[in-house]
């Protein structure tokens, strides 16, 4: 309710924003196929190889994620994304005609994709990740329509969303493009190598990284100026780190193969997949080519160094009960100093989750235990018991202070009301 | 695989005999294969809930759930005996009415007309109901009339469950929980299941046509 109390004191703001943002929408403007370019699509949503190609993308892009509901038919949507600001559901985007993408052209999906809108010109929701899938070219946004195009018609009509006051008037996002979205497709950097610019377009574009891996502010939208940079995940309450690997990064250390395995395997030397990022491994990048995953590692590898943030380290008092915690439920797994065995079980030393500027992957880690992500190069992935049922919140926070204030980690303690409010399992 | 199934085992014990309460969470050990894979799928669909439960699965492909429940099914151990519940003669009576005949005036088919003689299960689907506390036993029973536990089809343990008077539902757990269990408690081949199964029930019985 406080976004409401919030929300309804910007709706003033926002509409008067909204005056100064019309200028905005005359860039806004789709551009319409040519006739003869509207052959050459016609011929390319029936091409076998293309197809195939979108269905790649589509995977890269991670669209069932969203795009289908749990137990349910692929990309038939109706999976219910919660936002601070209400529930939208995903629709469907399989070509059925009446509730699906049957009726759409090119020029409409690429409207949805590039512009934000809808096929009748209503602005999307950006929940739909148009501020980073705006950078995807035309001709794969094409391939991506032919394979959304080829597959089996489901009939699953949308649900009502959810949105509240006033975020369900859709005028409101004229403001917001205004402050937060920028179309325009990904153009590269003729002073990076094609690999670097392969990655970057992957990063920003389809693999649409920036909408967890930055923070958002009270209005959902991401600064410029700080992407990639990590942040909390609305509503899901799991951290998305830093992508920077240099000093001061959330991925300091991580090396270009650390990266590559990470996305290809769900664990690398320096940590395992783990919450909605198991997520992302298992249903997209675990399918993506090893040059892809090369790419995005090199373009990461380039993100700058982060400047360090002052903290006076001050060790839990919860120290040694932490330390006796850790001996008898973690030790025999991820050693007595935190080194975890590779391959098996992630080290905590030195493992931005353990340390990262919130504690909140951490603590549901232990919580929730789980496993990592099964796939293709780690089918038979190893697991941790979750704790929630066995450990009260003080050893919880003991034993997490500990994790993250022990061997070269330097991070700040944690007390057991924190633990307290992580006390919830997420399903769909 | 002991080892990898630690966020399994850390609950259901060492080779799945349960937890200590019999409450918390069951006993895996010796249950039909094709039972447990199929429990482990609707807790990644979604059609059975427990949240803890739907959360360590969801990472998970199939064929690894299979190689789970197969790891969990071959565990031969004897069954914990649970004490015998504080209940009266007369709902034991009625617990074990429902058990062995059913109540036909509600539609309620007995517990082995599906279960087996021995009430042990059948390979390769249909789930024992012996070994299980009785406190155990209501909370499923229960959980089919909540749609926290779903199955594909014609749902026949809900339409049971659901026919069920409240009553009925403690006697029938009291009944099965201290019933003295056959010497050999492993399910029974399928072979062994000679009595066809209500059409609307679907565990474990593709043969019939619901």
């Amino acid at each position: 309710m406080k976004w409401l109390r919030r929300g309804a004191g910007l709706l003033v703001v926002l509409l008067l924003i909204g005056a100064a943002a019309w200028w905005y929408l005359a860039r806004d403007r789709s551009m319409p196929s040519t006739p003869v370019q509207r052959g050459a699509e016609a011929a390319a949503l029936v091409d076998p190889a293309r197809i195939e190609q979108g269905r790649y993308l589509a995977t890269v892009g991670d669209c069932a994620a969203c795009h289908t509901a749990r137990g349910g038919q692929p990309y038939a949507g109706g999976r219910s994304l919660a936002t601070p600001f209400g529930d939208v559901p995903a629709p469907n985007i399989t070509p059925d005609r009446d509730t699906g993408i049957g009726q759409w052209s090119f020029d409409d999906f690429w409207a949805a994709l590039h512009l934000g809108k809808g096929r009748h010109g209503q602005l999307l929701y950006p929940v739909f990740s148009y501020t980073s899938f705006t950078k995807v070219t035309r001709d794969d946004a094409l391939s991506i329509f032919a394979y959304l195009k080829s597959l089996p018609p489901v009939n699953q009509p949308a649900q009502p969303t959810g949105l509240e006051f006033p975020y369900n008037v859709r005028s409101s996002l004229v403001a917001w493009r205004a402050l937060y979205f920028k179309p325009g497709v990904y153009q590269p950097d003729p002073a990076q190598s094609p690999q670097w610019n392969r990655g970057a377009y992957l990063v920003q574009g389809l693999g649409h990284c920036n909408e967890c891996h930055a923070p958002r502010d009270s209005l959902g939208g991401i600064e410029q100026s700080q992407h990639l940079t990590g942040g909390q995940i609305p509503q899901l309450d799991w951290y998305a780190p830093d992508l920077s690997t240099r000093t001061g990064g959330g991925l300091e250390g991580w090396s270009a193969q650390d990266v590559v395995d990470l996305l290809k395997t769900g664990q690398s030397s320096k940590g395992s997949a783990f919450g909605p990022m198991a997520d992302v491994v298992r249903l997209s990048t675990q399918h993506m080519t090893d040059a892809d995953l090369q790419a995005v590692a090199t373009y990461l590898q380039s993100l700058p160094p982060r400047a360090p943030v002052a903290s006076a380290f001050q060790q839990a008092s919860s120290h040694e009960q932490g330390g006796k915690l850790y001996a008898k439920q973690c030790a025999d797994c991820h050693g007595d100093n935190g080194q975890g065995v590779a391959g098996v079980y992630p080290p905590l030393d030195g493992n931005t989750s353990v340390t990262g500027p919130t504690s909140v992957n951490a603590i549901r880690s232990v919580l929730l235990g789980g496993f990592a992500p099964a796939t293709a190069a780690n089918p038979r992935p190893y697991s941790m018991p979750p704790f929630a049922q066995q450990l009260d919140d003080e050893d919880v926070a003991a034993v997490v202070s500990y994790i993250r204030q022990s061997w070269s980690n330097k991070a700040g303690a944690v007390n057991p009301a924190e633990v307290s409010r992580s006390r919830h399992t997420p399903v769909d | 695989m002991e080892q990898r199934v630690a966020a399994c085992t850390s609950c259901h014990g060492a080779r799945g005999e349960g937890s200590p309460d019999g409450v918390l969470a069951p006993r895996l050990a010796g249950k039909p294969a094709g039972y447990l894979l199929q429990q482990l799928e609707y807790f990644q669909s979604g059609q059975r809930r427990h949240a803890p439960m739907e959360y360590v699965v969801r990472q998970l492909s199939q064929p690894y759930l299979r190689q789970i429940a197969e790891y969990f099914a071959a565990q031969d151990l004897s069954y914990h005996r649970w004490p015998q519940p504080a209940v009266s003669a007369e709902v034991l009576r009625r617990g074990e009415q429902l058990v062995l005949h059913g109540d036909p005036a509600r539609a309620v088919p007995s517990c082995v007309s599906c279960h087996g003689d021995k009430l042990t299960g059948f390979e390769p689907m249909m789930p024992g109901l012996v070994g299980l506390s009785s406190d155990y036993i209501s909370n499923q029973l229960v959980s089919w009339r909540t749609h926290t536990r779903a199955a594909e089809g014609p749902y026949c343990m809900g339409v049971v469950a659901n026919r069920m008077r409240e009553p009925d539902i403690a006697a029938v757990a009291a009944w099965l929980a201290s019933h003295e269990p056959p010497a050999d408690m492993h399910p029974q081949p399928a072979t062994a299941q000679t009595t066809p199964l209500p059409g609307w029930c679907v565990m474990g019985h593709s043969e019939v046509n619901p």
